[in-house]
């Protein structure tokens, strides 16, 4: 299904420095409300779910409809306290999951 | 003759008020389960104005990808933060846009996401609190072109 998802955030932050996360994965994010030529309904397929935890703690996260566009963007902020590892999911409607992590150090 | 004449035009009026009021009284009210799906939300509870500001453009041209930027004003500590913000649309197919959990690891209640608006409509934001306390905000955007059917 999707692509490498692309994520932006700082290679490194002061301890207590809230940074702002970009994420993008593609997806055609089926409404479900589309037809195709022959009239038929085609049926929903979109990512349901995104997750972003840091150390194994949930920082961020959504539920997402159909009304959420194509190539869902999904921006939010973190508070780092210490170094460590970004993990982020995304869960598609047919059980699949995305995975992506992305470390960042505290800065000297 | 004249009776008549009056009963026809009173009835002529009567349907044209009908015709008038009707369609008004139609976008007034939510074509969806926006209510419901808010009413579930806050479970019957009543969401106070404030707190929330919501960033949406006034006129989206196109339905498709119509960015939302959200704030909510909190301290985002342990003891007081965001914990999740609902968001609906009141004419889309389905009102259900997304939810968004927040954590005190947050630092801030801001987020950004593109949203799919079929027509023009509003779009309502409900913010519940960690002590349970609720916020909600509107806003109307008029979509040129919808982003749902096809």
């Amino acid at each position: 299904m999707a692509d490498k998802p692309r994520i932006k955030l700082p290679k490194e932050a002061r301890k207590g420095e809230i940074i702002q996360i970009k994420t993008l994965v593609s997806h055609l994010m089926e409404s479900g409300q589309r037809k195709d030529a022959q009239g038929k309904p085609i049926p929903r397929k979109i990512i349901n779910k995104f997750t972003c935890e840091f150390n194994d703690k949930p920082v961020f996260s959504c539920v997402l409809e159909p009304a959420i566009s194509a190539n869902p963007y999904i921006q939010f902020d973190a508070k780092v306290d210490e170094e460590g590892t970004f993990k982020f999911a995304w869960t598609d409607d047919d059980g699949s999951v995305v995975m992506a992590e992305e470390k960042i150090a505290l800065k000297a | 003759m004249g009776a008549i004449n009056r009963r026809q035009a009173f009835l002529l009026g009567g349907g044209f008020v009908a015709l008038t009021v009707l369609p008004m009284a139609a976008n007034a009210e939510p074509s969806n389960d926006a209510g419901e799906m808010i009413k579930k939300f806050t479970g019957g509870k009543e969401a106070a104005k404030g707190k929330i500001t919501l960033d949406l453009p006034e006129i989206a041209e196109n339905g498709n990808t119509v960015p939302l930027a959200l704030t909510v004003e909190s301290p985002m500590t342990a003891e007081n933060y965001v914990k999740e913000v609902l968001f609906v649309a009141d004419g889309n197919p389905n009102a259900g846009v997304a939810t968004l959990m927040f954590t005190p690891m947050s630092g801030k209640a801001e987020a950004s996401i593109r949203i799919r608006l079929a027509q023009t409509q509003n779009v309502i934001a409900v913010a519940k609190m960690s002590d349970g306390s609720l916020f909600t905000e509107r806003k109307t955007v008029k979509v040129t072109i919808g982003g749902c059917g096809g």
